[in-house]
């Protein structure tokens, strides 16, 4: 299936949660936010939460501030 | 007294912070000295942003490995949202990314100024107030304004010496002190801060705090300038506790003129 991660288009198998998303991205789920379809999950639904096809998924997390950096 | 050994915390919304001097984290060279100044500063709160992951490019390293947030106030802010829209969306993101309530509101209403959108800030405020949020919000340096934001439950409000980064230290002492005067809530200047004397000159008008970043960030050796920071924070404060002799035209003698040939 394909979804957009951080405005880039990836292909990826099914089934896949955030969790699984997070760790083969190499990042650590307690430090970063995640938006699917502009819906901020809490973390503890990041084990439970699958992946669909199309999803809009933005994973953000603190840098330091604020120096004008990439937004959303 | 630059450990801050005086007994003269800061309490906002019911948490006490040690430091009077708040900094940012942006525009250091690296994570290494951005965790070398903030410790030289002495600061206990620092703000971050939230922006994407590069995923693509990813340095391993963490802001959060550098400056650890059980030390560490993080106090995320939505730098850079021009709309309450976006520094609602970008609130709620850093409460997902943190562990705390906490945000530092910016609604940026011009991008050569950095000066607040002062009606999108208040509406902002109401809004993440409404769920909870404990909003700590960047203001110019308007009475009206931060009596409002006071009124609609800020714990504390943050109007600005000057424009973001531009290092010309306070233009309105005057409003600032009408401010200090008009709010019951902790006052801290924000932005434009340009050297040590005028996070002194800020403290000894009687704000609460001082927050900067790039008067740190910037200058030729950060961490030196942190450190020259810390005291200036603290003279300040010690000075306006301490309470000023009134300004006089004339002299007055201070050796005794009795026993003179």
């Amino acid at each position: 299936m394909y979804i957009i991660v951080n405005g880039e288009l990836q292909e990826r198998g099914h089934p896949l949660t955030v969790t699984h998303l997070l760790e083969s991205l190499d990042l650590r789920s307690e430090r970063v936010a995640v938006e699917v379809n502009f819906k901020i999950l809490d973390r503890s639904d990041f084990p439970t939460w699958n992946l669909q096809e199309g999803d809009k998924v933005e994973i953000l997390s603190f840098i330091g501030g604020g120096a004008p950096q990439q937004r959303l | 007294m630059s450990d801050h050994s005086f007994q003269d915390p800061l309490i906002i919304a019911g948490r006490e912070f040690r430091s009077r001097l708040w900094v940012g984290t942006g525009k250091y060279k690296d994570f290494e000295e951005t965790r070398k100044a903030i410790e030289a500063s002495g600061a206990d709160v620092v703000t971050v942003a939230v922006r994407r992951v590069n995923i693509t490019d990813r340095n391993s390293d963490n802001l959060l490995d550098y400056i650890d947030p059980k030390k560490y106030t993080i106090l995320p802010n939505t730098a850079g949202c021009y709309t309450v829209e976006d520094a609602v969306r970008y609130s709620r993101l850093a409460r997902a990314a943190g562990v705390s309530d906490l945000v530092k509101l910016e609604v940026i209403g011009d991008e050569r100024t950095l000066f607040p959108d002062t009606a999108g800030l208040i509406e902002a405020a109401k809004i993440l107030i409404a769920e909870g949020f404990i909003v700590l919000p960047y203001t110019n340096d308007d009475p009206i304004v931060a009596k409002k934001l006071m009124d609609i439950g800020c714990p504390a409000v943050m109007p600005l010496a000057a424009p973001i980064g531009s290092g010309l230290g306070i233009r309105n002492p005057y409003n600032l002190k009408i401010i200090m005067e008009t709010v019951k809530v902790p006052v801290i200047v924000d932005a434009g801060v340009g050297t040590a004397s005028d996070a002194a000159l800020a403290m000894e008008y009687g704000a609460d705090a001082v927050l900067m970043n790039t008067a740190i960030a910037g200058a030729n050796d950060p961490i030196m300038m942190a450190t020259a920071m810390r005291y200036a924070v603290d003279a300040g404060r010690l000075a306006f506790k301490a309470g000023r002799i009134p300004r006089k035209l004339y002299a007055t003698a201070s050796s005794p003129i009795e026993g003179m040939l």
